[in-house]
């Protein structure tokens, strides 16, 4: 099953490779990773997406607990929680296609951020499905790269994942 | 006080009651070994491989309880300590290794003896540091020792750029009293609703067996251990890293378990009803195949670190705590428990088990004409009044040390379980001679093993360490050998150990006393003698049986109740 993992760990150089190097060194798949500091610089904010049976998240969990730099970590996917993703798409949008472009882009509420007299770049936010579901819709000769930052999640209500 | 970063780190070391380093000096340590020649609280000892220096200080801190300190230069000096390193994290063992780094700005930038040595180190050490500014080494060495003896003990690895340690920039000296880490707090107690439910769950007993292994000898929970087991009259076993915690020669011990287990201790799991895990982490060597491992068991499971938990073995009531304190609870829950074990049940169960000793699993033919690995370890163990410390390597010699040396008292039997090191066994009983002066200490070793680091031969001349070698020499790597042998049809590939030294003359070349001991009346004699020369290091090379193999056995991903028996048992 697909579990999302949110943690709270110190923003120290080498942090972010325990967390990677734990993975390959127990052969725990990655799906996707997003790291930033938080608003207390002391602290970054990583949501991991992987993938396990319940023995396997159980053992994914505790292991990344016992990593000295980590804090605090959350599975999100035991709770309601929101998950939203970043995508810039670069696309062709010659004459023939501008139009047809224009008008997918504004059915999946994204922005044009870029343009020239063959290309777009597209901006967009949502969950991971909705932008594969607009990859999908893009015609595929048209897509010329595709860049997206792996979801980040949080839980609902008004606790917080927080010192 | 104003000192430089050299001086700051041996400073460090005395605050944290250093009394001795295991180290190789290089370049970019030459300033902290400059401040170590200018001081005499910290005392070095000068091994002759990097490797040496951290098995010495494993075996230091095997022996005492007290965390070992390695010191060895940036590149190689690195890489070499790394074996040391892996050996110590896999069996729990509190360390901090010392290395010297290029200087900072040199750093990534391929300079002569750089490696990643934080890098490298991160999946073997349950934390590292690169350290980089000078005002950071006090703190840096207060939160690693900490770290490395804290909660479920490892080595923490500090790397020290040479520019830190510059003799001419000095600033204020002051080691930190407290350390606080928001991201690290170790449990200190069990949860007391859990012991009590495994308290109800091992007096509603019928079969159980208590399974120990090292986290019990780590925390020095053995009294608490011993008085448990002899109040609920239980039978236990333990792992080969446990062996010691309860006393080897009482008569509710069935012996080790596992791979190389008795037959009464792996009968035991097998047949049991409430199995008691305590401090053990259900490693392969112990389980053999998990489908087949305590079929009728409910579990209970001490362990300071959750992640032991329900790792290999889904476990039914965990405590997770340190094992002493846990220990010292169970034991006020159970006497103030209404309830008694089951007198009855324990008595049938008693008997079971006293009809599975009668396999005689562990005989051996003791009328050969040639030595037998286990005669000469039951005279070793003879000779110290069994009463020694017993470092040894990794092989067949390991087993036979392990079954045929009961030992009464933890942190005697020091060797590598987890990682399974050959060459640990000389420079882990340096370590353990350094920090036990008088005491006898005995390396059990083989032909193949002593080779990987004899080299430390030196040091002990050097060091004027009395240790005393027995080396079961087959002129096999025995333990390979007895796989081939089993499980290849006998095609021994490579595992003949040709061309070896005259061993005698090895250890007079080195300034020792040599003994060669080819039969089976003359042992005894030439030990008592070897343990009578006490300022003297003495390398017996016993000259054993070559085809002995090391029974009971249960082939890997066998269940517990398949076993070989050896061809002298009572059930062949």
């Amino acid at each position: 099953m697909r579990h999302v993992i949110s943690i709270l760990m110190e923003n120290e150089s080498g942090a972010l490779s325990r967390v990677a190097g734990l993975f390959s060194a127990r052969g725990y798949n990655i799906e996707s990773l997003t790291v930033a500091p938080t608003e207390d610089e002391s602290l970054s904010r990583m949501t991991l997406v992987t993938r396990g049976d319940e023995a396997i998240i159980e053992q994914i969990t505790k292991q990344l607990n016992k990593l000295i730099e980590v804090v605090k970590l959350v599975d999100l996917s035991e709770g309601s929680h929101i998950e939203r993703e970043m995508m810039l798409i670069k696309v062709k949008a010659e004459r023939a296609h501008r139009e047809e472009v224009m008008r997918l882009t504004d059915i999946f509420r994204g922005t044009v951020i870029d343009v020239t007299d063959t290309s777009f770049i597209i901006e967009m936010t949502g969950k991971s499905s909705k932008l594969d579901a607009f990859v999908r819709a893009v015609h595929e000769e048209l897509v010329v790269e595709v860049v997206r930052s792996g979801p980040s999640g949080i839980a609902r209500g008004a606790k917080g994942l927080t010192l | 006080m104003e000192l430089s970063g050299a001086e700051i780190v041996i400073q460090s070391l005395k605050d944290e009651g250093v009394e001795h380093v295991f180290g190789y000096p290089g370049g970019a340590v030459l300033h902290i070994y400059d401040a170590i020649f200018q001081q005499d609280a910290v005392k070095h000892i000068l091994v002759r491989h990097e490797q040496g220096a951290t098995h010495a200080a494993d075996g230091y801190a095997r022996s005492t309880g007290k965390p070992g300190v390695a010191l060895v230069t940036s590149g190689p000096g690195a890489t070499n300590a790394v074996t040391g390193i892996a050996t110590a994290y896999m069996d729990s063992i509190p360390m901090v290794v010392l290395t010297g780094q290029v200087p900072s700005p040199f750093i990534g930038s391929d300079a002569f003896q750089e490696v990643d040595t934080v890098g490298i180190t991160r999946p073997c050490v349950k934390h590292n540091f690169l350290i980089k500014d000078v005002r950071d080494i006090a703190k840096t060495f207060r939160k690693a020792f900490y770290i490395a003896t804290s909660g479920r003990p490892g080595p923490v690895v500090i790397d020290i750029p040479k520019d830190i340690t510059d003799p001419n920039i000095k600033i204020p000296y002051e080691y930190p009293k407290k350390v606080r880490l928001r991201s690290y707090s170790p449990v200190s107690k069990g949860h007391l609703g859990q012991i009590k439910r495994a308290v109800d769950r091992m007096l509603a007993a019928r079969r159980p067996v208590f399974y120990t292994g090292g986290g019990v000898v780590l925390d020095n929970a053995d009294e608490q251990l011993t008085e448990l087991v002899r109040t609920l009259d239980f039978p236990i076993t333990s792992t080969l890293m446990g062996l010691g915690a309860y006393p080897g020669s009482d008569k509710q011990f069935l012996g080790m378990l596992g791979m190389h287990g008795t037959y009464e201790a792996n009968m035991a799991m097998h047949e049991t009803d409430v199995l008691i895990a305590i401090g053990a982490r259900f490693d392969d060597r112990v389980t053999g195949q998990i489908a087949q491992f305590c079929p009728n068991a409910e579990i209970i499971h001490v362990d300071i670190d959750p992640s032991s938990i329900s790792k290999n073995v889904r476990v039914d009531i965990p405590i997770v705590g340190p094992v002493k304190s846990v220990l010292k609870d169970m034991l006020k829950v159970v006497s103030e428990h209404k309830k008694r074990p089951d007198e009855e049940a324990l008595k049938q169960w008693w008997a079971q088990i006293k009809r599975w000793r009668g396999t005689q699993c562990l005989k051996y033919d003791e009328k050969s004409s040639r030595i037998k690995p286990q005669f000469a370890v039951e005279t070793l163990h003879r000779v110290t009044r069994g009463d020694a410390f017993v470092a040894s390597d990794v092989g067949q010699h390991q087993m036979f040390a392990a079954q045929f040396y009961p030992f009464d008292k933890p942190r005697r039997w020091i060797n590598s379980g987890g990682l399974g090191t050959m060459g640990f066994g000389l420079p882990a009983a340096i370590g353990i001679q350094i920090a036990h002066p008088g005491a006898e200490v005995a390396v059990v070793t083989g032909e193949a093993s002593i080779q990987m680091c004899i080299q430390e031969l030196a040091t002990c001349k050097q060091h004027d360490l009395p240790i005393k070698i027995m080396l079961l020499n087959n002129g096999y790597m025995g333990m390979v050998r007895q796989w081939q042998e089993f499980f290849y049809d006998g095609r021994y590939s490579h595992s003949y150990v040709e061309a070896l030294p005259d061993f005698v003359k090895l250890a007079e070349s080195y300034g020792h006393v040599g003994m060669k001991i080819e039969r089976p009346e003359d042992l005894e004699g030439a030990m008592k003698e070897a343990f009578s020369l006490k300022d003297r290091l003495v390398f017996m090379d016993v000259i054993i049986d070559p085809t002995e193999n090391v029974y009971p056995m249960i082939e890997a991903g066998k269940g517990h109740h398949e076993m070989y028996l050896p061809p002298e048992s009572e059930l062949v």
